[in-house]
């Protein structure tokens, strides 16, 4: 294809504003799916994404449009993949922005139309929904070309269900976005914007051709990492695989890569050929590291194999997974792992349980830490029981919080930012209803409950995005857990000093009763170093005896006899105090609301 | 009780069950502690789950009757004389006198032959009857002394029944009476349980039991009071603590969990444990009668069914009546065996029970001081038996 023919865009949009109900429409429009064979949103293709409303992973689909060829790129819509999102879009040249009429601008949208801006993409802003009877098209339509210092008039205003203004949508993408530049003649270059792991066919690799040309059989490296592979096949989506002879410069497409690994080639690197390689790499490849830890745990012990064999599995199909064994005292083996933010912890958790049918404890989430140690080394905590207890400084990671509410709930979300450990950037009226937010804030004070008090504060209104802006210094403590003396792995903490006592007293009024008595008294402590700033008492039981015992009841007591020694089998030891399994799953689990 | 049931179905309504033959190793004739079920109560009493039957008093000796034709069928487990014999109930003495009577003179001689008695069953007339049939120790229900607390627990006999009683089978010269009493009886203060722990004394009885009142599943006592239990359920710790130590200070021996005697030291140096419950505690077989009854014997243990009509029409048809069966393994036996000898202040011996305790269980018992384990033998200390449920949990297998 003649490389001004080309035109690579992308679609942003907040999750239910109709990006998918477009990406359809699209290709029913353009001959690629006929509407027969049309499965409704068929670019999310994992089952969980499509309950969940979210796509995880990118793909790229090639549709004919009077001449041209347009390939349309997904995003993952959520700020968890913001590198992915950021990748993505560097592929493209230009990107339709898409707002719902009814619902206006979301913190999400904002922060992914910041990124294509910066990208320097051709903004194509897209009013959707406008059949909805509470649709408000005029109004979306100013705020959006406020946003994007656009002219209302050249908002396109559609709706994806109905069909009406899609062909526009086309034409405009065509007028509006430009052809790809690249050199045809130079060295060959390509920018790996996604993978996915096929069982068969190993990792297969979402690329855009920037210079030169790419075919099939021939030797391909990835500039960053220094992979080499054969590319086995190239070809494009439309909607499913073909093989093509070439990928020529500007094209989107796939090359099967043979690679068994996910994580030996990551998405942001550079192929080239090896018979003749280009000097420099493109720009902007990073290694994604993860931001989010937290223990995962068989709730039966005995999982441990499936729970390692399904995160190995997982693992193929997600680079940004990260895990490593991890052993508690008080909930046996498991795995210490890291995710790129708290929706990508869900979904691994969800698909753990889901897909793999395990039953899993979570810990409490923390973030990465970075501690400098009294030899100056600095180190990365991932686990509070492995904080130093020496140590001359920590910082944690921060970030940057957008928020967007109406205008009657921009106190209760300051104050909340501000118990938050928050720091105020500004504030701006986005129209006479609305106002973006923008705070600073510990990623630590997010990862705990942040977003379900904004919800509850806001009912639901607010909208809620962040970039990582780094790692700051930070007043911290470690706060440990002890019971009947002996310190609870598990349970040690992380929080800014100010936060330490009264999170270590809620957690030892937890623990006391989750704790049945024992045969003496059991202290229960929450302690920084070697000062306890808390503490509760397990009384020692005085009685417990079955009353009445006599020739009728030996087979009932003896069942009753049975099903107490089964539980005490259950217990954890924690020194000379045994505790069930149940008292550290309701201190730790997340999602029962309680936190 | 596990509903395993050997026995044949029956065919067709109203057809009874055929008689399920003894096993071989049953045969043999050394059962020496008899059970027999008296079910007739007056009324029944809001806390009791017992197989009880209210009224009923012209079916009395046709249950007399089976009870006797059972004891034929079962005769050959039985030693002769039996060590002890025990009627229980229900009312035992509420029980027709001429049908109790012709019971006790059927029945075969035992060394101890207890009745339960509830006080305001007890005359003298009944009471000589009584010694004269051969009873030597009674057991009697008397619960507590105040007249609220009987009246919570639906009881109808009063202080006055209960001294009453006492004295009816002093005069009719038996020297071994136990006193059943309750605490814990919703509303009870701890001044409550002492004044009824001194009238008990006053009264110097042999023996003692002291339960707390549970609150039984399904009855309409735990109906009624369940949450008042729950409640004080933090004030009742110290009630258990305060009988043992008033009743151990007044020279009784604290011989199983809830059960007292008079040590031998102030009894002229008599044994005075009730020996066919000790049988229980021991491990040892015994053979029930009745609806309801349950025996025990080598690896089996079955239970009669509780319906009066249906057992007294299959024995006077000369079967077997509807019984439960369950199997009883070694290691299961063995198990029950420490469930049952740590309740006793007596060492339980070792021997043929190693496999049945958890040696980690055990050794954390004992460092905890619940447990003494000397050579060859298991028991629990003072402290140790107040929490013997839950240590006795820790230490079996």
């Amino acid at each position: 294809m003649d490389q001004d023919r080309i035109r690579n865009f992308s679609i942003i949009a907040h999750i239910d504003h109709g990006k998918s109900t477009l990406a359809d429409r699209i290709l029913e429009l353009t001959g690629t799916v006929s509407g027969r064979e049309m499965r409704e949103q068929l670019l999310d293709s994992m089952e969980l994404e499509r309950e969940r409303g979210i796509t995880i992973k990118a793909q790229a689909v090639r549709v004919p449009w009077k001449g041209y060829e347009l390939n349309l790129i997904d995003t993952p819509g959520h700020v968890d993949f913001t590198y992915e999102v950021s990748r993505s879009l560097q592929a493209c040249e230009g990107a339709l922005l898409v707002i719902d009429a009814a619902q206006g601008i979301e913190a999400q949208t904002l922060a992914n139309a910041y990124l294509a801006i910066e990208n320097d993409l051709e903004i194509v802003p897209v009013v959707n929904k406008i059949d909805l009877p509470q649709a408000d098209p005029d109004g979306t339509a100013a705020e959006v070309a406020e946003l994007i210092g656009d002219t209302a008039d050249h908002v396109l205003r559609i709706s994806a269900k109905t069909g009406q203004g899609v062909a526009e949508v086309l034409d405009t993408i065509v007028e509006r976005i430009p052809a790809p530049a690249g050199d045809a003649h130079a060295p060959a270059r390509a920018l790996v914007f996604d993978s996915s792991y096929d069982q068969y066919r190993g990792v297969v690799a979402f690329v855009r051709v920037v210079d030169g040309s790419f075919r099939a059989r021939e030797a391909v490296r990835a500039m960053a990492q220094g992979t080499r592979f054969e590319a086995e096949e190239v070809g494009f989506f439309s909607p499913t695989m073909r093989a093509a002879e070439v990928l020529e410069t500007g094209e989107v497409g796939y090359v099967v890569t043979g690679l068994k690994d996910v994580s030996r080639l990551r998405v942001g690197d550079t192929l080239t050929s090896e018979r003749a390689p280009a000097g420099e790499p493109l720009p902007g490849y990073k290694d994604v590291k993860p931001m989010v830890f937290a223990g995962l745990f068989p709730t039966d012990s005995d999982d441990y194999p499936e729970l390692r064999d399904a995160l190995e599995k997982l693992k193929l199909n997600d680079a940004a997974l990260f895990y490593e064994p991890e052993t508690s005292q008080a909930l046996g083996f498991g795995f210490r792992c890291g995710f790129l933010g708290l929706l990508h912890m869900e979904i691994v958790r969800e698909r753990l349980e889901r897909e793999f049918d395990l039953d899993l404890l979570v810990t409490a989430p923390n973030v990465a830490y970075r501690v400098t140690t009294p030899t100056g080394e600095v180190v990365e905590v991932h686990n509070p029981a492995e904080m130093p207890p020496e140590r001359e400084a920590v910082d944690e990671p921060y970030i940057r919080a957008s928020v967007i509410v109406p205008k009657e709930y921009v106190g209760s979300v300051m104050e909340l930012c501000n118990d938050r450990r928050g720091r105020f950037d500004h504030l701006e009226y986005l129209s006479e209803e609305r106002v973006l937010l923008v705070y600073e804030l510990p990623l630590a004070e997010i990862v705990l409950d942040f977003y379900d008090q904004l919800k509850s504060r806001t009912r639901g209104y607010a909208s809620f995005d962040y970039d990582l802006v780094g790692f700051r210094p930070s007043e911290l403590a470690r706060v440990d857990i002890l019971v009947g003396g002996e310190p609870v792995d598990a349970l040690s903490l992380i929080v800014h000093r100010d936060a330490a006592h009264a999170r270590g007293k809620a957690l030892v009024e937890r623990l006391r009763e989750e704790i049945p008595r024992q045969y003496f008294d059991v202290a229960i402590q929450a302690a920084v170093g070697s000062r306890v700033i808390a503490r509760e008492t397990v009384k020692a039981k005085r009685k417990d005896v079955l009353a009445k015992c006599y020739g009728g009841d030996v087979t009932r007591k003896r069942k009753l006899l049975e099903r107490q020694k089964a539980g005490r089998r259950r217990m954890k030891q924690v020194g000379a105090v045994e505790v069930p399994q149940e008292a550290f799953l309701a201190v730790l689990n997340l999602g029962d609301g309680k936190r | 009780m596990g509903a395993v049931d050997h026995a044949p179905r029956p065919s067709s309504p109203g057809e009874q069950r055929a008689p399920a033959p003894a096993p071989p190793e049953l045969r043999p004739a050394n059962v020496s502690h008899l059970y027999v079920h008296l079910p007739f109560c007056a009324h029944r009493c809001g806390y009791c789950d017992f197989v009880t039957v209210v009224g009923r008093a012209e079916e009395h000796d046709r249950y007399v009757d089976a009870l006797l034709a059972e004891l034929e069928l079962e005769r050959e487990l039985l030693a002769r004389p039996l060590e002890t014999l025990y009627l229980g109930g229900g009312t035992p003495t509420l029980t027709r006198t001429g049908a109790l009577l012709r019971l006790l003179a059927s029945l075969p001689p035992a060394a101890e032959v207890t009745v339960e008695a509830n006080p305001e069953t007890v005359t003298s007339p009944l009471a000589r009857a009584l010694r004269d049939g051969g009873v030597t120790r009674v057991s009697l229900g008397a619960q507590s002394f105040r007249p609220d607390l009987l009246a919570t627990l639906g009881r109808r006999a009063g202080a006055a029944d209960v001294r009453r009683a006492v004295y009816a089978l002093r005069d009719a010269s038996f020297d071994n009476i136990s006193l059943d009493l309750l605490y814990g009886i919703p509303g009870q203060s701890a001044a409550d349980l002492d004044a009824d722990l001194a009238q008990a004394l006053a009264l110097e009885p042999e023996h003692l039991s002291c339960y707390e009142l549970e609150a039984k599943p399904g009855t309409r006592f735990t109906h009624r009071h369940g949450a008042e239990l729950g409640a004080q359920a933090e004030a009742l710790e110290g009630y258990f603590e305060h009988v043992v130590s008033r009743l151990t200070a007044a020279g009784y021996r604290w011989y199983e969990t809830a059960n007292f005697c008079r040590a031998p030291s102030v009894a002229g140096g008599r044994d005075l444990r009730a020996r066919h419950n000790l049988a229980y505690w021991r491990g040892r077989d015994y053979v029930g009668l009745g609806i309801g009854a349950v025996s025990t014997v080598g690896t089996r243990r079955w239970r009669n069914r509780p319906s009066l009509r249906a057992y007294v029409g299959a024995l006077l048809r000369g079967a077997r009546p509807a019984r439960e069966f369950e199997e009883l393994p070694g290691p299961v036996r063995e198990r029950e065996r420490v469930l049952l000898g740590l309740r006793l202040d007596e060492p339980l011996a070792l021997a043929g029970l190693e496999r049945a305790f958890d040696a980690a269980g055990l050794a954390r018992a004992e460092r905890l001081g619940l447990v003494e384990h000397r050579p060859g033998t298991v028991a629990l200390t003072r402290r140790g038996r107040f929490v013997g449920g839950a240590v006795t949990a820790d230490v079996v297998a």
